[in-house]
C-alpha cells in the first residue's frame, strides 16, 4: 500500500457527500489541481530580449495617427512631435543658429521617443499576449475529426465521415477514440473516456468525462486517453475556447472596461485643461514682452498632461487580462475582471473549495470494553481493499496514531465483501472471522442478525459525532460492534488564512453546502469563514445572491453543474469550472481551466491588481507635473542674468530666476531634461505597468496611504530628481 | 504679524467652527422637511404660497426638470432686471443725488447686461457705480452709471436672496442624490427656493440688519445730504436703505455693496464689531452646509472631513496674506517710512486698508470673501503685496470651495471631492466609490466639464484681454500688475465672485460684455453639468462599506482632498500667475519698481 499523498485527495467539486465505502468514478481520476500557485504559471520573463525585439517594430507601426487617435493623450503628443518636427526644418530655412536647431532637433526627438515608448509599452504587452497565444496556437494542430453520417447506439463502430477539425459546424457529432485529439468545443453525447487536458490547463493528470451529468463537457485541442467518447461539437469555427482565449490574449479587438474608460476621460479632460493653460499662456506671454517659441510651448504641454498613465493604460489592462490567462481563468470580459476586484461578497463550495474533495478518518471511538487498539486494528482490515480516499484513510491513520501497518493480503482464503448500495456495508471475511464497517444502522442490523447485544453508548457515540459535523462508521467484529470510526471533513491547509486576507480587503466569505445546519456551522467555524448556506439547493442559492445584490454587494461565486446556471447568471463574477456543462460556462462570465474552486480568490486579487495599478500610475503622473513647472516656467521666463537696472520686460522676467529650484544649468537642458525625464519615465515604469504594482491582502486605509506615500508623494519628489540627474549628464555632455 | 493679530484670527475660526453644528442642524431641519423652532409662525406662510403658486410641495423632480426651472426662473428674473435697470430713471423711489435736483438716470445697455447677469449670478460685480453722481459735481452721464432705491430694493435685494437661495438649493439636491439610492428625483426646486427664503435668509438677514443699524449703518428713503465740509467744499452724502441690503449681501456672499467702497465705507461697516460679524456671516451658511451634509447622508465624519479640507485651506490662505501684508514692502521701507509694528502704528503695508480694521481683520476679510464667493471688501486688493494679492486670486481661480459661496460652495467643492475619490481612489484596487456610489464614465464626464470650465472661461478671457489694446487702455499699471488686474477681473467674474482687484476700469463695453458672460458661464455651465451628476448619483445603488471601501472620512482623506485641490488648481493657474504676481513679488523683494523704457 502506498503512502497518501494529501494532495492527492484533492478533487474537484462535487463529490458530495458520497456514502462511505462508495467509490466515486468520477474522482478516482479527476485531475488534483495543487494549491493555489503551485503550479509555475506559464509567463515569460517581462524583459525577455525575444520580446522586445518583437515590440520594436509595431511600436513605430503605432505611429499612424489613426491609431494613434484612440489615445487623446499620446495623439497631443505626437501632433507636438510633428510641429517641432516642421519647426526644425523650418530652422534650416529661416538661419535659425546652430544652438537653436540643435535644441529644437533634440526636443523633437524626445519627443518622438515619448510615443514610441508608450507604443513599446503596449506592443510590450501584445507581444508577451502574442506568445501566449502562439503556445496555445501550437497545440491546436490540424486535426481530422470523424464525423459520425450514421450513429449506432453503445458502440464506437458507427460509419464516419473525415473532415479537418477546422470546418466543423455547430451541431456535428464527432466520434474520437482513445489516441485521438478532440478536434472541438462539445458536449459527450455518449462514451465515457479519461482525458488529458494538459494542452489546456497545463495539468498532467488525466480527468474523466462521460455523457450526462456535469462533466460532459470536452476542450477542442484535449485528447482522449482511454476508451471513445461520441461528441457533439457546440461551437463553429472560430468561436471555440482556444480561438476565444487565444483573441484575448492577443488584445486583439480589446474593449476598453468601465474604468477604463472614466479615466481615459480624467486624463483626456486634464489633457484639455493643459491645452488651454498652454494656448492663454502665449497671449500672456507676449503682453509680458516675452513671447515663445512653439517648441518650448509643446515641450511645456508634452510635460504636463498625462503622458505616463496615457502612455502606459492600454499596457496595465493587456497585461492584467494577461495575468489572468496565465492562471488559466478565461474571462469573457474585461467588465468582469474589473468586477472582480469590486467583489463583496464570495459564495464558496464547500466541497473542493474549502474542504478536501473526501472526508478523512480522524478518529477512532471503542466502545466499552474494547481496547482501541482492537478497534483500530479492524478497521483498517476491513479497509484495505477500500481504494476510496476515506478508506485509504482509516488504514492511514491507524497507521500514524497505533502504528499498525498496511498488510498484504494475499491468501485466497481472505474474501473482502465490497461495498453496496443495499447493504450500505463493506468488509473482510478471512479464517472464519467477519469485519464489518459501515453506516450505523446498517452495522447495527448486521450486529442483531447475528445474534449479536448493541451496547447503549453506541447510539450516543454515533450521534455526537454527527452532532459536531462528522460521519460515523460503525466497525463489527462478527457479532459484536466494537466502535465508531470518526470520519470528518478536512479543511484544506491554508485556507483560512486565506480567508483572513480576504476580510482584511473587505471581502465576505459565504460558505455553500448541502450539510445540514449543525455540520455547516462546525466547518464553517473550523474554516474561518464569515457566514455559511446550509442544505443549499439552486434556488437558495439565487436567493442569497439577489439578497445579497439589493444590499449593493457584488457577488461572485464558482459552479459546473447545470443548475449552478441561473446563479452563475446572476451573480456578478461567476466562474464557471472547466470541467463542468456547456450551460454553466455560458452563464458565467469566467471559465477556469484548471476547474479549481479556489482560484475565485486569485481571480479577486488580480482584479484587485489591475484596479490598483491604474490608481498608482494616474497619480504618479499627475503628481510629477509639480517639479516640471519648476523646471520649464524658469527657463520660459528668466532666460537671463538679473540685471542692476532693469529697463525692458525681459529684464524683469529675468527676476523669475529663483523658481529655478533645481538649479539647472541652462534654459534649454531645464527644458530638455523635463522632456526626456518624462519619456524615460513612461519605459521606466512599464515593468511595473505589466506585472501590476505589489498587491497586499489589506485594508482600503493601509493601502490608501501606502499607495499615497509611494505614488502621490514619491510622484512628486522623484521628477526633482531625475531631472536634476538628466541636467547634470546633459551638462557633462556639453549640452547647454 | 503681531500676537494681537493672530489672537483675532483665531477667535474667528474658533466661533466660525462652534457656530458650524447649529447652522447645520437648522439647514438640515429646513430642507428634509422637519419641524424647527420657526415652523408655527413660517408654516401658514409658506402654505399660502404654495397655494398661490398652485405648487405641489410633495412633488419632486428629476435633475432634468430641476435645471430646467432652475434655468427659467434665473433667465426671467435676469430679463427683469435688466429691463428696470434701463427703465429706473422713470421708475419709483428714484432719489436725488446732489443738491441741484439731478436724479439716477437710465442705465446704458451694456453696463444694464453686466449688472443684470452680476446680480442673478450670484456675483455681484460691480461695473455700477451705486451712488453715481455723489462724488463729483454730477451729471446726466455719470448719473446713468447709478442705481436707484427702487432698483436696489426689487432687483439687487431680490437678486440677493433669490441667487443664493438658489446656489443652496442646488446644494441641497446634490446631497440628496447622494443621500438617495436607486431613486430618480432630487427635490423640488420651487420648494427649496421658498424654504430657503423664507426660514432661513429672510429671518437671519432680518436680525442681523437690526444689529447692523445699531452699529450704526443707515436705513432710510432719503436724498443725498449735501452737506459744507469745513474747508468750505460740497460734499454729497449717500445713504439710503442699507442695511437690510448688507445683511443678505454678507449671508447670501452677494458682496455687491451699496456703495462702491463696498465693506470699507463706514456706512456699510462701521465698527470692528460690524466688521467680525460681517466676515462671520459670510462663512456661516457654507460652513453649517458640511455638517447638513454629514447628518444627511448619515454620517457626520463625512461632513467634517470636507469641512477640515476646507478649514486647511481657509487657515492658510488668511496666515498667507496676513504675513505677507504684515511683512510690508520694502520699497516703502527703503522711502524711510516706519513699518515697524507697535502699539500706535498698525506697521506692514496698510495701503488700501481701512485704520478702524487694521491688518489682521482685514487680510482675514480678504481671504474670506475670496475663499466664499462673497466679493464683499473692507480693503483693497490692489494695494496688497502681491503674493498676498494672489491668494484671492487663487481662491476664486480654485472654484471658491473654501466654505464657499452659499450652495456654490459646498457643490463645487463635492466635484473636487469626486475627482479625488477617482484619482485616488482606484489604487484600493475598487471602482472608486463615494458614500457607496460607484463613480463612472458619465460621472466623470460631468466632473471634467465642471474642472474645465472654470479655466476655459478665466484663461480664455483673460488671455483675449491680455492681447487686445482696447482691453489694456482700462488697465492703471503696466506689467506684471496688469495682467493680475485682467486676470483678476475675468476670475472673479467667472468664480462668481464679484470682488474687484481694482486698479481696472471696468465699465466699458469690452469689460462689460465680456465680464457679463463670464459671469454666465462661470454660474450657468457650471451648474448644468453638476445637476446632470446629481442625476446620475441619484440613480445609483448604494454599496455598503466595509474594510475594502475607499475611506473618505479621516485625515488622510481630508489631506488627499487639499492635494487634489492645490495640484489640479495651482497647476493650471502657475504659467499665468508666474508672470502677474509671482515675478511682481520678486521684483518687489529686490527693490525695483516695473519701468519698461
Amino acid at each position: 500500500m502506498s503512502e497518501l499523498n494529501v494532495n492527492n485527495l484533492q478533487a474537484p467539486v462535487n463529490s458530495g457527500v458520497d456514502l462511505p465505502g462508495g467509490p466515486n468514478p468520477k474522482n478516482t481520476l479527476a485531475s488534483a489541481p495543487g494549491q493555489p500557485g503551485n503550479r509555475p504559471h506559464r509567463a515569460s520573463s517581462i524583459f525577455d530580449p525575444v520580446l522586445i525585439r518583437q515590440a520594436i517594430g509595431p511600436s513605430l507601426a503605432k505611429l499612424d495617427p489613426r491609431v494613434q487617435l484612440k489615445n487623446p493623450v499620446m495623439f497631443v503628443v505626437e501632433v507636438g512631435s510633428i510641429i517641432t518636427t516642421i519647426s526644425f526644418v523650418a530652422g534650416f530655412f529661416d538661419g535659425a543658429s546652430q544652438k537653436d536647431q540643435f535644441f529644437v532637433g533634440f526636443t523633437s526627438l524626445w519627443l518622438w521617443f515619448t510615443v514610441v515608448f508608450a507604443n513599446f509599452a503596449e506592443a510590450l504587452a501584445e507581444g508577451r499576449g502574442k506568445a501566449q497565444a502562439d503556445t496555445l496556437r501550437r497545440t491546436r494542430t490540424e486535426t481530422l475529426a470523424k464525423v459520425i453520417t450514421r450513429n449506432q447506439a453503445g458502440t464506437p463502430e458507427v460509419e464516419t465521415r473525415e473532415l479537418p477539425a477546422s470546418q466543423l459546424k455547430k451541431g456535428d457529432v464527432v466520434l474520437v477514440v482513445a489516441g485521438q485529439v478532440i478536434p472541438g468545443d462539445g458536449e459527450i453525447v455518449e462514451g465515457i473516456a479519461s482525458v488529458d487536458e494538459s494542452a489546456i490547463t497545463g495539468e498532467s493528470a488525466p480527468v474523466i468525462r462521460e455523457s450526462g451529468g456535469d462533466r460532459s463537457a470536452v476542450t477542442g485541442g484535449t485528447r482522449v486517453l482511454s476508451d471513445w467518447i461520441k461528441v457533439q461539437v457546440t461551437s463553429n469555427p472560430g468561436e471555440s475556447f482556444l480561438d476565444r482565449m487565444i483573441a484575448l490574449v492577443e488584445g486583439a479587438n480589446r474593449q476598453k472596461t468601465p474604468n477604463e474608460i472614466a479615466l481615459n476621460i480624467l486624463i483626456a479632460g486634464l489633457t484639455i485643461v493643459f491645452m488651454l493653460v498652454i494656448i492663454s499662456l502665449q497671449p500672456y506671454a507676449i503682453y509680458s514682452g516675452a513671447p515663445q517659441s512653439t517648441t518650448i510651448l509643446v515641450a511645456l504641454l508634452v510635460c504636463l498632461i498625462p503622458t505616463t498613465i496615457g502612455g502606459l493604460l492600454s499596457a496595465i489592462g493587456i497585461a492584467g487580462m494577461d495575468r489572468l490567462v496565465q492562471r488559466n481563468v478565461l474571462a469573457m470580459s474585461g467588465r468582469a475582471v474589473e468586477a472582480a476586484g469590486d467583489v463583496d461578497v464570495l459564495l464558496l463550495d464547500k466541497t473542493g473549495t474549502i474542504t478536501l474533495g473526501n472526508r478523512q478518518a480522524a478518529e477512532f471511538v471503542p466502545l466499552p470494553g474494547i481496547n482501541v487498539r482492537d478497534l483500530a486494528d479492524a478497521a483498517q482490515l476491513s479497509s484495505l481493499a477500500d481504494e476510496t480516499p476515506e478508506g485509504r484513510s482509516i488504514v492511514v491513520l491507524a497507521k500514524e496514531k497505533y502504528g499498525l501497518r498496511g498488510r498484504e493480503v494475499a491468501d485466497p482464503s481472505v474474501e473482502f465483501i465490497p461495498f453496496t448500495a443495499q447493504t450500505r456495508m463493506s468488509g473482510i471475511n478471512f479464517d472464519g472471522t467477519e469485519i464489518r464497517k459501515g453506516a450505523a444502522d446498517a452495522i447495527v442490523k448486521y450486529v442483531r442478525s447475528r445474534g449479536g447485544a448493541i451496547p447503549p453508548q453506541l447510539e450516543e457515540v454515533v450521534s455526537g459525532i454527527a452532532k459536531n459535523g462528522g460521519t460515523p462508521l460503525v466497525v463489527a467484529r462478527n457479532d459484536r460492534a466494537l466502535g465508531v470510526i470518526y470520519l470528518k471533513d478536512i479543511v484544506k491547509g491554508g485556507i483560512r488564512e486565506r480567508f483572513d486576507e480576504l476580510r482584511r480587503m473587505g471581502i465576505r466569505t459565504v460558505m455553500i453546502t448541502g450539510d445540514n445546519p449543525l455540520t455547516a456551522a462546525a466547518i464553517a467555524e473550523e474554516a474561518g469563514v464569515d457566514d455559511f448556506l446550509a442544505e443549499a439547493t439552486p434556488e437558495t442559492k439565487m436567493k442569497l445572491i439577489k439578497q445579497q445584490q439589493a444590499g449593493g454587494k457584488l457577488v461572485a461565486m464558482t459552479g459546473d453543474g447545470t443548475n449552478d446556471a441561473p446563479a452563475l447568471a446572476q451573480s456578478d463574477v461567476g466562474v464557471a469550472m472547466n470541467s463542468g456543462t456547456t450551460a454553466a460556462k455560458e452563464a458565467g462570465n469566467m471559465v477556469d481551466l484548471d476547474s479549481n474552486p479556489t482560484k475565485l480568490i486569485e481571480i479577486v486579487e488580480v482584479g484587485k491588481q489591475l484596479l490598483m495599478t491604474r490608481g498608482a500610475l494616474t497619480t504618479f503622473s499627475i503628481s510629477n507635473d509639480v517639479a516640471k513647472y519648476f523646471a520649464i516656467i524658469p527657463a520660459m521666463f528668466a532666460v537671463g542674468a538679473v540685471v542692476a537696472n532693469p529697463s525692458t520686460s525681459q529684464d524683469y522676467l529675468n527676476y523669475l530666476g529663483p523658481l529655478n529650484i533645481m538649479g539647472l544649468t541652462s534654459p534649454y537642458t531645464a527644458i530638455l531634461s523635463a522632456v526626456i525625464f518624462n519619456a524615460l519615465i513612461i519605459i521606466m515604469l512599464v515593468p511595473l505597468a505589466l506585472r501590476g504594482i505589489k498587491y497586499r491582502a489589506l485594508g482600503a486605509a493601509s493601502i490608501l496611504r501606502r499607495n499615497l506615500l509611494i505614488y502621490g508623494l514619491g510622484g512628486v519628489v522623484a521628477p526633482f530628481i531625475g531631472i536634476k540627474i538628466i541636467d547634470v549628464i546633459l551638462t557633462v555632455l556639453g549640452i547647454r | 504679524m503681531t500676537l494681537n493679530g493672530i489672537l483675532q484670527l483665531v477667535v474667528y475660526f474658533i466661533i466660525l467652527l462652534l457656530i458650524t453644528r447649529p447652522m447645520g442642524i437648522y439647514i438640515y431641519q429646513v430642507f428634509a422637511g422637519k419641524k424647527t423652532f420657526l415652523h408655527p409662525v413660517l408654516r401658514p406662510v409658506e402654505r399660502g404660497i404654495y397655494k398661490v403658486l398652485r405648487l405641489d410641495e410633495t412633488k419632486e423632480m428629476n435633475w432634468k426638470v430641476y435645471a430646467v426651472a432652475m434655468l427659467l426662473f434665473s433667465l426671467l428674473t435676469m430679463l427683469l432686471t435688466y429691463l428696470v435697470l434701463r427703465l429706473q430713471d422713470i421708475l419709483p423711489l428714484n432719489q436725488a443725488i446732489d443738491g441741484s435736483g439731478t436724479h439716477i438716470g437710465k442705465m446704458p445697455e451694456a453696463l444694464a447686461f453686466n449688472t443684470a447677469a452680476s446680480f442673478t449670478t450670484n456675483t455681484n460685480w460691480q461695473n455700477y457705480v451705486p451712488e453715481a453722481g455723489s462724488y463729483a459735481a454730477s451729471g446726466a452721464a455719470s448719473a446713468g452709471s447709478g442705481v436707484t432705491y427702487f432698483t436696489q430694493m426689487t432687483q439687487l435685494a431680490f437678486h440677493n436672496f433669490v441667487s443664493a437661495a438658489v446656489g443652496i438649493s442646488l446644494a441641497i439636491a446634490f446631497i440628496r442624490a447622494l443621500a438617495r439610492r436607486s431613486a430618480r428625483e432630487i427635490g423640488n426646486f420651487w420648494v427649496d427656493l421658498v424654504r430657503c427664503c423664507l426660514y432661513i435668509l429672510l429671518p437671519v438677514c432680518l436680525i442681523f440688519a437690526v444689529v447692523l443699524v445699531w452699529q450704526g449703518v443707515p436705513q432710510n428713503f432719503n436724498d443725498y445730504t449735501v452737506a459744507t465740509t469745513l474747508e468750505g467744499n460740497t460734499q454729497v452724502i449717500a445713504q439710503g436703505p442699507v442695511a437690510s441690503q448688507e445683511a443678505i449681501k454678507m449671508f447670501g456672499t452677494n458682496g455687491g455693496g451699496f456703495f462702491n467702497a463696498n465693506s470699507s465705507h463706514p456706512f456699510e461697516n462701521p465698527t470692528p464689531f460690524s466688521n467680525f460679524l460681517q466676515m462671520l456671516s459670510i462663512l456661516a451658511i457654507g460652513a453649517g452646509l458640511t455638517y447638513a451634509f454629514g447628518r444627511w447622508v448619515g454620517n457626520q465624519r463625512q461632513g467634517w472631513v470636507i469641512f477640515g479640507a476646507m478649514a486647511v485651506l481657509l487657515i492658510a490662505g488668511a496666515f498667507v496674506i496676513y504675513g505677507f501684508e504684515a511683512a510690508g514692502n520694502p520699497l516703502v521701507t527703503a522711502q524711510g517710512v516706519n513699518v515697524a509694528t507697535t502699539d500706535t502704528n498698525p506697521g506692514g503695508n496698510m495701503e488700501g486698508k481701512e485704520v478702524r480694521f487694521g491688518m489682521a481683520a482685514s487680510s482675514l476679510f480678504g481671504e474670506v470673501t475670496t475663499a466664499a464667493s462673497c466679493g464683499a471688501v473692507n480693503s483693497f486688493f490692489d494695494s496688497y503685496t502681491p503674493i498676498a494679492g494672489m491668494v484671492p486670486l487663487l481662491n476664486i481661480a480654485l472654484g471658491e470651495i473654501v466654505v464657499g459661496g452659499v450652495g456654490a460652495g459646498f457643490y463645487g467643492i463635492l466635484v473636487f471631492v469626486i475627482l479625488s475619490v477617482f484619482i485616488a481612489g482606484l489604487m484600493v484596487g475598487r471602482t472608486p466609490e463615494y458614500l457607496g456610489k460607484k463613480i463612472e464614465a458619465r460621472d466623470m464626464k460631468m466632473v471634467m466639464l465642471v474642472v474645465l470650465i472654470l479655466p476655459l472661461s478665466i484663461l480664455g478671457f483673460s488671455a483675449l484681454a491680455s492681447i487686445n489694446d482696447i482691453a489694456q487702455h482700462s488697465i492703471a499699471n503696466p506689467g506684471p500688475h496688469g495682467l493680475t488686474e485682467m486676470l483678476y477681473l475675468f476670475t472673479s467674474s467667472t468664480g462668481n465672485n464679484g470682488s474687484a482687484f481694482a486698479g481696472i476700469t471696468g465699465n466699458t463695453d469690452f469689460y462689460n460684455t465680456l465680464g457679463g458672460f463670464a459671469m454666465l458661464i462661470g454660474r450657468f455651465l457650471m451648474i448644468i453639468p453638476i445637476l446632470a451628476l446629481a442625476g446620475s448619483l441619484v440613480k445609483k445603488k448604494t454599496v455598503p462599506a466595509s474594510v475594502g471601501t475607499f475611506p473618505t472620512t479621516g485625515l488622510l482623506f481630508s489631506g488627499l482632498l487639499v492635494g487634489v485641490i492645490l495640484i489640479v488648481g495651482a497647476l493650471t493657474y502657475f504659467p499665468a500667475y508666474s508672470l502677474g504676481p509671482i515675478v511682481e513679488q520678486f521684483i518687489m523683494n529686490a527693490g525695483k519698481l516695473f519701468q519698461v523704457g
